[in-house]
């Protein structure tokens, strides 16, 4: 105020300018159409989700149903029960939360630092990695998993959980070091060298102003490093073999026959219970995401 | 000083420390001794059983305990194994020398492993009563070069799933295995039982090819014609145009097949069969079980076999095997497993738990699979005229079927293309693939 300024940045005494009234309904309508949009595209992302959750408690003559419907008719819990019957679900997911949690932990605390150094050495070297990083999103897993095989057999980890962890933070590596880098970029240079001024050594400045800084683009590279190791099937399926150590997505497959004939109801049901833990640690981590990059960093 | 411009967030030694803590529990948590603590003496087979249906699973792991139970010596390990990528794991398992002793596949699969050195040849492991138990057509489906490197156990023809009533009401005659409809009757059928929106047969072609070449032995098809000089090349004759031709002319001429389940998978017929949409749907046997899950209530519903031609009611089949590991050092306890395994009984406890038929000749006589009740007794006629799929034992068949054939036929049977092209796409095209494998 004392600067002859308002609240809101209007200049003491210069009167404000009122909308014309016609505007304002076009803003409205703006703003309604937005709303509508995103409540469509939530509903068209939702869709597969709720569909799922339908189709579990449908007992099986509503699920050969050509008029089905979103409610089911006559709701049941049998698909749960059978799912939970025949397979050794609870297992299964507690062993690829192990497994996801351990990838996502280490994949963030390896590509962190190496981030860090591409982000801010612009080198030819780091230009190089960079490139090879993108080029490694190319190569097919199928390519991978033989070498990976007799490399994991010969340090004795096939059938081993710690030889998955691995392999799923080799795999989410090179996207995690992608996403990472163009986080640190993010973050203004000038409040590192304001630290430095400050008197902050190097590591000071990065775990005291970087690296909080970088917290929501760590926790979203977690989360897709989580994610990624949390439904992966096909490792899984190669390395791990015995049954008290496969995870979700391998005993997924157990409902699932020959020319795809599917068990559908405990199928549904099973996979439905497969995507909570991710949906759970989305919202657990949704906060950091969006709870702003640089909130709070310069005092005003 | 320092916090006058810049002020940081804490993230230091708490969060830091209990995400390192975090990690070591973990991973403490993941590790595992994954060494085999097999030093009893005890010799230990590992066996990957694909069966998934409940009753198919609790009848192979039941055959499992009572093997455990009655062999000290030799104990069996269950390891649920997934139709999905089953080709892909068991090659990187093979290269890696992890493989199963025991493994469950199906006979279209195997000719890779066989010729690859993967699967012991079992020519000299199995006992006689196997071997003379299951019919030579049989044998064929998993005998590449010299060697057999499977044992077929389970099959199943594809049928006619029929809504019985509707049937009925018509008026048209109902096939037998003994007297089955013709392909031309089979036309006529379907075109009767057609109108007001609703067609005689729903096609689930989104796999043509298979369907396509196994049915059309009936016919007198071959498509595929091996030389004096042992190469095979594809060549249309008239007995393999009956079946395509047919599909063709219900769904573009009679409008008496539904163009729309053309792309479609088995199951995803199942509705409108249920709604009374389609009056027939031709599937494999062993869909049965879903039909009999799903169909609602007081719908009556018939197994019938599928059209005969000049070859009777001949079809392909691609069994599923059993085989033993080339690397795994116990070959004679396995093949005595698998002796135990595909016991006539046994045979047959495991082709009830997967709604299919067995192999063995025994097993077939057994009167369980003679009842009408969902089809079984129809189905078990048929097995006398199943033979290996055409193609199976064709190398680049693969190749073909998927760049050349699944276009070439989904483009013929949607109208898009007519005989002339298709044969020509088949032939043509079909034998540059081949060529490759052949040289």
């Amino acid at each position: 105020m004392r600067d002859g300024r308002g609240r809101r940045g209007v200049p003491v005494g210069v009167p404000r300018r009122t909308a014309h009234p016609g505007s304002r309904v076009v803003r409205r309508a703006g703003r309604a159409a937005q709303y509508a949009a995103l409540l469509a595209y939530l509903a068209f992302l939702a869709f597969p989700l709720l569909w799922l959750l339908s189709t579990a408690f449908k007992p099986p003559r509503e699920l050969g149903s050509s008029h089905p419907t979103w409610i089911p008719r006559d709701p049941t819990f049998s698909n749960f029960r059978q799912a939970f019957d025949e397979q050794p679900l609870l297992r299964a997911g507690l062993n690829s939360l192990l497994v996801a949690l351990a990838a996502a932990l280490i994949a963030v605390l390896v590509a962190t630092p190496m981030a860090y150094v591409l982000a801010r050495r612009r080198t030819r070297l780091a230009r190089a990695v960079s490139g090879w990083v993108v080029v490694s999103q190319a190569f097919p897993f199928v390519l991978l998993i033989i070498p990976l095989f007799l490399l994991l057999k010969n340090l004795r980890l096939i059938d081993s959980p710690a030889g998955l962890v691995i392999v799923y933070v080799v795999w989410a590596l090179p996207f995690a070091l992608w996403m990472l880098t163009g986080y640190v970029r993010a973050v203004p240079r000038e409040l590192e060298e304001a630290a430095a001024v400050d008197g902050a050594g190097r590591l000071r400045t990065l775990v005291s102003v970087t690296a909080p800084l970088l917290a929501p683009g760590i926790a979203a590279t977690a989360m897709f490093a989580f994610v990624t190791a949390w439904n992966e099937f096909f490792f899984a399926l190669v390395l791990l073999k015995t049954p008290e150590r496969q995870t979700l997505p391998v005993i997924l497959t157990h409902f699932i026959g020959a020319e795809g004939v599917a068990d559908l109801g405990p199928l549904a049901a099973a996979s439905f219970l497969a995507t909570l833990p991710s949906l759970v640690v989305f919202a657990f981590v949704q906060r950091r995401i969006t709870g702003g990059l640089l909130a709070g960093a310069v005092k005003s | 000083m320092f916090s006058k411009r810049v002020k940081p967030r804490r993230f230091g030694a708490g969060p830091l420390n209990l995400v390192v803590a975090l990690l070591l529990v973990l991973l403490a948590a993941c590790s595992s001794d994954s060494s085999d603590s097999r030093d009893d003496g005890r010799v230990t087979l590992r066996f990957q059983s694909l069966a998934w249906q409940d009753e198919s699973v609790a009848a192979t792991k039941d055959l499992v305990d009572e093997w455990n139970a009655t062999h000290p010596g030799v104990k069996v390990e269950y390891v649920q194994g997934s139709w999905d990528s089953v080709h892909d794991q068991l090659l990187t398992s093979f290269e890696g020398g992890e493989a199963p002793d025991v493994i469950h596949d199906a006979s279209d699969d195997l000719a890779d492993f066989a010729y690859g050195g993967y699967l012991a040849d079992l020519t000299g492991l199995l006992p006689q009563r196997l071997k003379s138990d299951i019919p030579a057509r049989s044998w064929a489906t998993t005998t590449f070069g010299d060697g057999v490197y499977g044992v077929p156990f389970l099959q199943e023809p594809r049928v006619l799933i029929a809504n019985a009533k509707w049937l009925r009401e018509s008026g048209v005659r109902i096939p037998t295995p003994q007297h089955p409809w013709t392909w031309p009757e089979f036309r006529s059928v379907t075109r009767q039982l057609s109108g007001d929106g609703r067609f005689g047969v729903a096609w689930p072609l989104r796999e043509p090819v298979s369907a396509t070449l196994n049915l059309s032995l009936s016919a007198g098809g071959r498509l595929f014609h091996r030389g004096d000089d042992g190469k095979v090349t594809v060549r249309m004759d008239t007995g393999d145009e009956v079946v395509p031709r047919t599909v063709h002319d219900q769904v573009n001429t009679d409008h008496s097949a539904a163009n729309s389940t053309l792309g479609s998978g088995g199951s995803d017929t199942l509705p409108g069969f249920f709604a009374g949409k389609y009056a027939m749907v031709p599937l494999g046997f062993s869909y049965r079980q879903q039909i009999s899950q799903q169909a609602p209530e007081g719908f009556e519903w018939q197994v019938l076999p599928a059209p005969a031609g000049a070859a009777g009611l001949t079809q392909g089949v691609s069994p599923q095997t059993l085989s033993i590991a080339e690397d795994s050092p116990h070959k004679k306890e396995a093949a005595a497993f698998l002796d135990f395994l595909l016991r006539p009984a046994n045979m047959v406890r495991l082709a009830l738990g997967d709604w299919m038929l067995p192999t063995g000749t025994a097993a077939l006589k057994d009167p369980a699979l003679h009842t009408p009740d969902h089809g079984w007794a129809t189905g078990t006629a048929l097995a006398g005229h199943l033979v290996p799929a055409p193609a199976q034992s064709v190398r680049g068949y693969p190749e073909w079927k998927d760049k050349v054939a699944t276009p070439a036929l989904q483009e013929y049977y949607s109208g898009a293309i007519g005989l002339g092209e298709l044969r020509r796409r088949l032939e043509k095209d079909g034998n540059l693939v081949l060529a490759r494998y052949q040289r």
